[in-house]
């Protein structure tokens, strides 16, 4: 008796955040697999079963193997910029994080300088990405600096609308995504363990990966998947920062939108969420290996 | 199996900005006892305790483990291992990897170091959980783990920062001769801080008594409780009454105190008062006595000299003491028969 109304209780205390989160994500993720499986002509999408969306995505993909037709070609662009970005995000995150975790003892400071890391959300994305631009551009300041100083004698092309810029810029706006879940689970460390390592005769970094990096690792997986899911579903970044000259896994997505093909547009997104699922499986999947060593 | 050696403390003072938590305190432990830092808190013992360990630098002094001067030493160096008041286990590890921990550091292979613990994990009764993870614990096992993983280094001096505290009564009595047996077995030398003057007196071979940053006095546990030296000592220890003769202080063992009726008549130093309260406590009764110069007493009576009497709460009494067993406190140290009044 008691116990079906506890569990009744239970239901309706977690019942609207199922309901919130069945209408805004189940739903439309729903929607959008049905219609990703749609036929589609040049203006309209018919409900009809087809897979035109998926078909028509990788066409002549596998007649071309074993090299890689433009989709292919565009999705493992995708995952190698996503993959340097997680990297360095992750490398820059962490040592901020450790810095302010372990290296500013008082609260204030941490308190200060974490809102420091803030500064730059102070303005829009697109501001941020195009102030890249007088820094970066064939007569900007890196390059006028570099052959004032003689270092070079023309400027450096790569700088703006390559890889490099686009990188930079997905470092430059998702670092702080880094921080925040590493920091968070590193002021939870009990100071007592390090010393209790140091005690052991752990070096700075023996304790560094046997005591910080497994104790911190909840707040990596969360960091990552922040960063992966952001810059695996990007175009807006890659626009500006690449010159429109760079094809992802988002910018398809767009251009099909544009052309009003949603089918094509729902099975790439479809196909770009499965990739994603992949990657953060396996990303946890790898975190979770190295605890039982 | 484990060499030994004395540890020596050399004036050693700690400062911490413009406070000194200790202030040049010399201190010689012999090799394989159990010594005990007692002090309330803020006396300086936990900072000389972690001084000891390597945890917290030395402002100036010596600290000498054996023939060796340790003290800008890191913690690993120094033939000492801590075991941290809260246990500080590896939330992480299993219970195994926990103990191995310093041997993993060393390099040692996997198997060889699972062995060692094993070994550790035995000594102290906990083999059956190598694989729990240190929150699958009770308090008292986890001291366990954490006894057993400062031991694995084979330390010449084990630390213990209030290793009892944590724990609930029943337990603290049982670990407390468990660390006693422990201590005894291995002949290494305990270093054991506590606020807890029964658990001194139960455990210590030597007792250093601190108060603000310095020694007060340091010894067996029965020589500091039948000559306590300072009024500090004989209010820490407990179990003393402090009484003030003329231009001096007494200290007597509350179960040293005499009450007699005001009729029987008494000469030399007396305390008149009148009884509060009485507690039967099994192996005593105490009788709580309010002084009427202000100094209130508690007078602890074996139940046959109770029995004698028949006193009850309101009565008056006289409260008087045998000269040898009065203690003058404060500026004479050891002053034991001078002018303690009465006969």
């Amino acid at each position: 008796m008691t116990k079906d109304r506890n569990s009744l209780i239970a239901w309706l205390q977690a019942g609207p955040m199922m309901l919130v989160f069945s209408a805004f994500f189940l739903l439309p993720l729903v929607f959008v697999t049905i219609v990703s499986a749609w036929d589609y002509n040049e203006y309209e999408m018919l409900p009809a079963l087809s897979f035109r969306g998926y078909t028509d995505t990788f066409e002549g993909c596998i007649a071309q193997l074993p090299d890689l037709c433009t989709i292919l070609k565009t999705y493992a662009k995708t995952v190698k910029l996503c993959f340097l970005t997680w990297a360095i995000t992750l490398t820059i995150g962490f040592t901020i994080a450790y810095f302010l975790a372990f290296h500013v003892r008082s609260k204030t400071w941490q308190i200060v300088l974490s809102l420091l890391c803030t500064i730059p959300f102070w303005t829009s994305n697109v501001i941020r990405m195009v102030a890249w631009v007088p820094l970066l551009g064939r007569n900007g300041l890196v390059n006028q600096g570099l052959i004032d100083l003689g270092l070079i004698k023309v400027p450096l092309e790569w700088l703006l609308f390559s890889e490099f810029s686009v990188v930079l810029a997905f470092v430059h706006l998702f670092t702080f995504f880094m921080v925040v879940p590493i920091f968070n689970s590193m002021i939870r460390i009990d100071p007592k363990l390090i010393e209790a390592a140091y005690d052991a005769g752990a070096t700075g970094f023996q304790t560094l990966v046997n005591i910080i990096i497994p104790l911190a690792k909840p707040g990596i997986v969360i960091g990552s998947i922040f960063v992966i899911t952001i810059v695996m579903g990007d175009f807006v970044t890659i626009g500006v920062m690449g010159g429109q000259q760079i094809a992802s896994a988002g910018k398809i997505i767009e251009t099909r939108l544009n052309a009003l093909q949603f089918p094509a547009a729902a099975a790439n997104a479809v196909i770009l969420l499965g990739i994603t699922i992949v990657i953060i499986s396996a990303l946890t999947r790898l975190v979770d290996i190295r605890k039982e060593l | 199996m484990i060499s030994k050696a004395t540890l020596e403390l050399v004036s050693v003072t700690k400062r911490f900005g413009s406070t000194i938590a200790v202030d040049g305190i010399d201190l010689k432990i012999p090799s394989g006892s159990y010594c005990c830092l007692l002090g309330p808190s803020g006396c300086g013992k936990t900072s000389t305790l972690r001084m000891i360990a390597g945890h917290e630098s030395v402002t100036s002094g010596d600290i000498l483990v054996g023939a060796n001067n340790v003290t800008d030493l890191p913690p690993a160096g120094r033939n000492t291992a801590m075991m941290f008041q809260s246990y500080a286990l590896f939330p992480h590890l299993s219970v195994l990897d926990n103990v191995a921990f310093a041997l993993k550091m060393r390099g040692v292979e996997k198997d060889e170091r699972h062995t060692e613990a094993r070994k550790l994990l035995a000594l102290v009764d906990m083999q059956a959980y190598e694989q729990r993870l240190p929150a699958q614990l009770s308090g008292g096992q986890q001291q366990r783990v954490a006894l057993a993983r400062a031991l694995i280094t084979k330390p010449q001096i084990l630390l213990l920062d209030e290793p009892l505290s944590a724990l609930d009564p029943f337990l603290r009595l049982r670990m407390r001769a468990e660390l006693k047996r422990l201590q005894r077995e291995l002949g290494i030398t305990f270093i054991h801080v506590t606020h807890g003057q029964d658990e001194a007196m139960a455990l210590a071979d030597l007792v250093v008594l601190m108060n603000a940053g310095k020694i007060e006095q340091q010894g067996s546990p029965r020589d500091i409780f039948n000559h306590p030296k300072t009024e500090f000592v004989a209010k820490f220890i407990g179990g003393h009454a402090v009484i003030r003769a003329g231009d001096e202080t007494l200290a007597v063992r509350n179960d040293r105190l005499i009450l007699n009726a005001p009729s029987a008549g008494v000469s030399g130093d007396f305390i008149a008062g009148t009884i509060t309260e009485v507690e039967y406590q099994g192996t005593f009764i105490r009788v709580s006595i309010a002084g009427e110069g202000g100094t209130d007493l508690a007078a602890e009576l074996s139940e046959t000299d109770f029995d004698q009497t028949g006193y009850g709460v309101g009565d008056r009494v006289f409260v008087t003491w045998n000269a040898a067993n009065a203690h003058a406190l404060g500026a004479h140290p050891f002053a034991t028969v001078s002018t303690a009044g009465a006969a």
